[in-house]
């Protein structure tokens, strides 16, 4: 299993897109970090940036190398490989390349202006939503064999959970605006992995009022360190959950 | 050495394999033929275990290959349009071949030798000729010593020579006691290659005979005309 992983590694390490991905990061960090004079608000505006890129280059940088890839994954399924080995490999190699990118890029940056709780949560959690949409992606390569279908599942998927999520809370918040809602609001955050990041951190900044509902709820109703608890578990699932079904799925593909 | 028994395969309404059973003994150089879409990739496929069956079983050696993955260790494919990742070099990619296998001693690397691989070793795939991956798979293929050779048009893409050289490869490797199945159009090339056809049509196995007999049916002695003969009858 390492040695799939090494091999795939490198060579997305390799690769062009991810080098100018972590050139973005880092170039978008400083100079959010040199522009304000307070650097946790630098921080808060490159959660901004960062909550919107990183989704969006992982899931559409994982769905297209692994289309990329059908004819190595082929010729790795002819060698004496189990299947899980391979898709779980596959799996462990673009999602760390795509984490060692964030790391470098923006993980770097974040240490020298800010190292603090708040800094290093939002480099994990950085990492966590590289990884969470690396797992969104394998589940939508997995499904269909067409790339056009595949790679405009993963776009819907990303402008899903990067905007349209927002307008669906807000829609639900109003009409039921004169009933208690917390607890469900707390449930519906949960089905966001980038509004759960969101929270994450800004339960910690003491800014939440500013934005948007989601994080005004859960700063009210959580205490910082169970929502911490609860928000990780959360995100862990979204890591765990689609992997483990587009390794039963790849199990029984046909190639 | 391989057994098929009653291999269906459905891709939605296409029937791809319809209860297909046959028995590939070693030593012997079998052809499969058949016009575009009759199957033959999805058979070969399904006995290295990349497409399941429907129905049917698969034995390997007296095993069922059915959930299995260990008996590939003892299999080199050559598929049609093999494609590597781009950023890897040559070398990098035998390597990890050689890691995935755990072998890196008793290796056949006279097809390496032969295509001058070796002379290329730092070229990163992605800038390489759609012949040249057809030589690297090819002496990947062969680099492990397989008990069994399964080749999906091989010589598709080479030039004269090293087409010359893959199938003087070949026939050594027939010889030493190997079972090899080969599909190509290009009947020219198989002609004193194989020892038996099979020959498939919308998924169905038409018939699996020795060279000997086939020239005997059809009264021909190029292979090329025989089976012309044969596709012609049952074209509709």
């Amino acid at each position: 299993m390492n040695k799939i992983i090494k091999y795939v590694i490198t060579d997305i390490l390799r690769n062009k897109i991810v080098l100018i991905y972590t050139v973005f990061l880092l170039a978008a960090s400083f100079s959010v970090f040199s522009l304000e004079d307070n650097s946790s608000k630098g921080l808060l505006s490159l959660l901004n940036i960062i909550l919107i890129v990183v989704p969006l280059v992982s899931i559409i940088f994982s769905t297209i190398y692994m289309y990329n890839s059908a004819e190595f994954i082929e010729l790795l399924v002819s060698q004496p490989l189990k299947r899980n080995t391979i898709w779980l490999s596959l799996f462990t190699g673009l999602a760390s390349s795509l984490s060692i990118a964030f790391l470098i890029g923006a993980g770097v940056p974040v240490l020298i202006y800010q190292a603090n709780l708040v800094g290093f949560t939002m480099i994990l959690t950085g990492v966590l939503l590289s990884i969470i949409f690396a797992a969104i992606a394998f589940l939508a390569t997995v499904q269909t064999r067409d790339k056009a279908k595949g790679i405009g599942a993963a776009i819907m998927l990303w402008l899903y959970f990067s905007l349209l999520f927002d307008g669906l809370v807000l829609f639900i918040l109003f009409q039921f605006a004169d009933y208690p809602m917390e607890n469900a609001m707390i449930g519906l955050s949960a089905l966001n992995p980038i509004d759960l990041s969101r929270i994450l951190i800004l339960l910690q900044l003491d800014v939440s009022a500013m934005m948007g509902y989601t994080g005004a709820v859960f700063k009210d109703f959580f205490g910082a360190s169970n929502g911490l608890i609860f928000s990780f578990f959360v995100l862990l699932s979204w890591i765990v959950i689609p992997v483990w079904y587009s390794t039963l799925k790849f199990n029984s593909k046909d190639l | 050495m391989i057994q098929l028994k009653n291999i269906s395969k459905h891709f939605g309404k296409l029937k791809a394999l319809d209860g297909v059973t046959t028995i590939c003994e070693k030593s012997e150089c079998i052809a499969l033929i058949g016009p575009n879409g009759c199957g033959k990739t999805t058979l070969i496929k399904t006995i290295l275990g990349m497409v399941v069956p429907d129905s049917g079983s698969i034995t390997f050696k007296g095993n069922n290959i059915l959930n299995h993955w260990q008996y590939r260790d003892q299999i080199g494919y050559m598929p049609q349009m093999g494609r590597y990742p781009d950023n890897m070099t040559i070398g990098q990619v035998l390597g990890m071949m050689k890691d995935i296998r755990g072998k890196s001693e008793g290796l056949d690397e006279d097809l390496i030798k032969a295509f001058s691989v070796q002379n290329l070793l730092n070229k990163r795939m992605g800038t390489l000729s759609g012949g040249t991956i057809q030589k690297v798979s090819a002496a990947l293929a062969f680099l492990f010593n397989p008990s069994v050779l399964i080749l999906d048009e091989p010589t598709a893409g080479l030039d004269p020579v090293a087409s010359e050289l893959f199938k003087e490869k070949i026939l050594a490797e027939r010889d030493k006691g190997k079972l090899v199945l080969i599909t190509s159009h290009i009947l020219s090339d198989l002609d004193d290659l194989v020892t038996r056809i099979i020959y498939m049509q919308e998924g169905k196995l038409i018939f699996h005979k020795s060279i000997e007999e086939l020239r005997q049916d059809t009264g021909e002695e190029r292979l090329v005309k025989s089976i012309a003969q044969v596709m012609i009858s049952n074209y509709e």
